[in-house]
């Protein structure tokens, strides 16, 4: 700011010819505005960098990691380098299994894995694409170091197991042999990586493609029962007067800021078959004491459980959405003589589609990750495909594949989020 | 739709009581379920339902024994501590850097401005369990996984895009002309910032700090994937002892953590009020 005060100074309004505006010290005005903003500029990216490298340390490198390990596939060149080499020359597709040298080089690599003790590793890693190659690689990995190296290779392996004189085996070695593989990927829609080329599974191993298919089904489902329930309150909410709809509010705040455990367990509570509601229905009678309904571990359980946690998230924009409606709209179309109905529907919903629009991206964008509740309350029949990945990292071990479905549902979310930020603008979130 | 008038038909007035029973049964489908779990975790039996005796309300129905569980168990102690010995270094962690970064933001001229905040805010908005498995993965690799500062950071991460959003609210009403006034007076931009600057905007960020507490406090499946047995928090006991054996214990701690949230709810309203009137408005 100095520098526009002395400006004022520097340059007397008498002096006729154009000269370039300067300031006191001589420096062009132009100059010194340039070095201003470039200080302002450094200042403002100071205050931001510590939290913009904390994050991309701790937050985007880990996804970014994520995104290498759905494609990396480096164990099998790593593990077994001479046999990849050797396998270049072979042709998969003339129908015989590789000649001596390939089994050679397989006998020099499966000596030095045996010492590291990676072959397992290796197996175990095959064994995804084909099963029966983890047992395959221990049973070999035991016997490598008993072998005659006088004798050919080749007629020592298949004596320890045929599948080595068999074409498959060498087939899926040399598919998945280089560094980068499309394979998680495939499996992750129920498709694989033959010799021939990119094939549907058998019907009868395909489960991510349902799997995905019933999360946006779930997700739509929530979407909608919360759009049901979340209208009439936002709407009742907007129409009352701040007093009272201040008071009311807290209803809507409080489940908002309870923690998600908490509210799934009370439905755990609530949904058993001993539990509250049955207890009720039965009390009244509507169910008999045999016929105590199955309310939770299906997809019932956790339609109702998420509902309830994500309703909050489709009433508060809806509310501040209709809050911005003036009430004489709706005044001035029914002294045009329209009746209620055709005041609400063709006057002040039309009104409402921009907070529809926010609140239902939202809870679908907040419901298609969702993991604890449907871990919880979804038994098997109502688990998402979060579910499915947390079992790959933690159970199953196949984090290549949980990796490459973790990519589709990040992908999935961001272009939702997309839209959310071009209807409603993400600086436009609010919060509480 | 506020007010019934004198002239309105049957229907009208059938309709007009009729929305509000639907809107209050949706009311109370809210607010069921939290409230429910309280009589509940005073059951002297150990059953999740009402017992004969509870509703007849005799006392011999009712006890303690779960809350006392919960304060002498080891398991559920340890779990309280691990919970409190995250949650307020993460807070720190996010409050600090959120606040510094949302400063930076305000500022008129911010190059790559809306690339940064879309960088700032993703923790928030990619979903919980692949930001896990991404941090399983990578944590893994340089040797946090399973560590207190492993899962420090994680909640950190996750928590500042909240506190970004807050104090940026607040920003918004600043005048910065106040800046300037201490400038032009003789203050360094560090006496400018605790004397003029936090003061105004101090509201949001300590909003923005109860956000990230909550955050961490509430994270189950992060620190499912990242901890270890020694960071066990309150979440991940409640989470398995959900998913395995399901004690009564666990209402115990529930109404607890509703109390927690009830305190915490005031505290935000009370800070919203007092920011709205620093700013000149009139509280709603």
């Amino acid at each position: 700011m100095t520098t526009t005060d002395t400006v004022s100074a520097a340059a007397p309004p008498a002096d006729p010819p154009p000269q370039p505006l300067t300031t006191r010290d001589g420096i062009p005005l132009k100059v010194s505005l340039m070095r201003a903003l470039r200080r302002e500029k450094m200042r403002a990216m100071l205050l931001i960098a510590p939290l913009l490298l904390f994050i991309l340390l701790t937050f985007a490198a880990p996804i970014a990691d994520m995104l290498f390990r759905s494609v990396e596939n480096g164990i099998v060149s790593n593990t077994l380098p001479r046999t990849v080499e050797a396998l270049a020359d072979w042709d998969e597709t003339s129908g015989e299994a590789p000649g001596e040298p390939v089994f050679a080089a397989l006998h020099a690599d499966l000596l030095i894995a045996t010492e590291k003790k990676t072959h397992t590793r290796l197996g175990s890693r095959l064994n995804y694409e084909a099963s029966g190659m983890s047992s395959l690689f221990r049973k070999t990995g035991r016997r490598a170091g008993r072998m005659d190296e006088a004798e050919p290779f080749k007629a020592q392996f298949i004596d320890i197991d045929d599948k080595w004189g068999e074409i498959d085996t060498w087939q899926v070695l040399k598919t998945f042999s280089p560094p980068l593989t499309s394979g998680y990927f495939l499996n992750a829609v129920d498709m694989e990586l033959t010799p021939g080329g990119i094939e549907m599974k058998p019907e009868s191993e395909r489960v991510y493609l349902f799997l995905f298919a019933r999360t946006l089904f779930l997700s739509l489902t929530i979407m909608g029962c919360c759009l049901l329930l979340g209208y009439p309150v936002a709407y009742l909410l907007a129409a009352l007067p701040a007093r009272t709809s201040n008071l009311l509010m807290i209803l809507v705040l409080l489940p908002f800021w309870t923690s998600l455990l908490v509210r799934t367990s009370a439905w755990k509570v609530l949904l058993q078959q001993q539990g509250v509601i049955n207890d009720f229905l039965v009390w009244t009678g509507i169910v008999s004491d045999a016929g105590r309904l199955v309310m939770i571990n299906n997809q019932t359980g956790t339609i109702i459980a998420m509902t309830h946690i994500l309703l909050p998230f489709m009433i508060l924009p809806l509310y501040s959405v209709m809050k911005t409606i003036s009430p004489s709209y709706v005044r001035a179309a029914k002294s045009l003589g329209a009746t209620d109905w055709t005041a609400f529907w063709r006057v002040y919903f039309p009104q409402t589609v921009p907070g529809i629009g926010a609140g239902s991206i939202l809870v679908f964008i907040l419901s298609i990750g969702y993991y604890i509740t449907p871990e919880l309350v979804g038994g098997t029949s109502g688990i998402f495909i979060s579910n499915r990945i947390a079992y790959h990292i933690s159970s199953s071990l196949n984090w290549g594949l949980a990796a490459a479905l973790g990519v589709l549902l990040l992908a999935a979310v961001l272009l939702l989020f997309y839209v959310y930020d071009k209807i409603v603008g993400i600086d436009n979130v609010k919060l509480g | 739709m506020s007010a019934l008038p004198s002239y309105a038909s049957a229907g009208q007035r059938a309709w007009y009581y009729g929305f509000r029973t639907i809107c209050g049964m949706i009311f109370f489908f809210l607010i069921f379920p939290i409230l429910i779990i309280v009589p509940l975790s005073f059951n002297a039996e150990n059953f999740f339902t009402f017992t004969p005796q509870m509703l007849a309300l005799d006392p011999a129905g009712y006890s303690l024994k779960h809350y006392e569980d919960f304060f002498t168990n080891p398991d559920w102690q340890q779990a309280l501590r691990n919970s409190f010995a995250i949650a307020p270094a993460a807070t720190l962690l996010a409050t600090v850097l959120g606040t510094l970064a949302a400063i930076g933001l305000s500022q008129s001229h911010v190059p790559w401005r809306s690339a940064i905040m879309a960088v700032l805010i993703s923790p928030m908005i990619v979903p919980l369990i692949i930001s896990a498995a991404g941090m399983y993965f990578f944590y893994s690799r340089i040797g946090l996984q399973g560590t207190y500062l492993g899962v420090v950071l994680a909640h950190a991460a996750l928590g500042t895009p909240f506190v970004i959003i807050t104090v940026t609210a607040t920003l918004v009403g600043f005048d910065r002309s106040l800046v300037r006034a201490a400038a032009s007076l003789g203050a360094n931009p560090v006496t400018t910032f605790f004397k003029v600057q936090m003061p105004l905007i101090v509201p949001g960020v300590v909003s923005g700090a109860l956000f990230a507490f909550i955050t961490s406090f509430d994270e189950v499946v992060v620190v499912l994937f990242l901890g270890s047995a020694g960071q066990k928090t309150l979440p991940w006991q409640m989470f398995t002892g959900l998913r395995e054996q399901i004690s009564p214990t666990i209402l115990a701690v529930a109404s607890l953590m509703v109390a927690i949230s009830i305190a915490l709810l005031t505290v935000l309203e009370l800070l919203r009020r007092r920011s709205e009137r620093l700013r000149g408005l009139t509280p709603s």
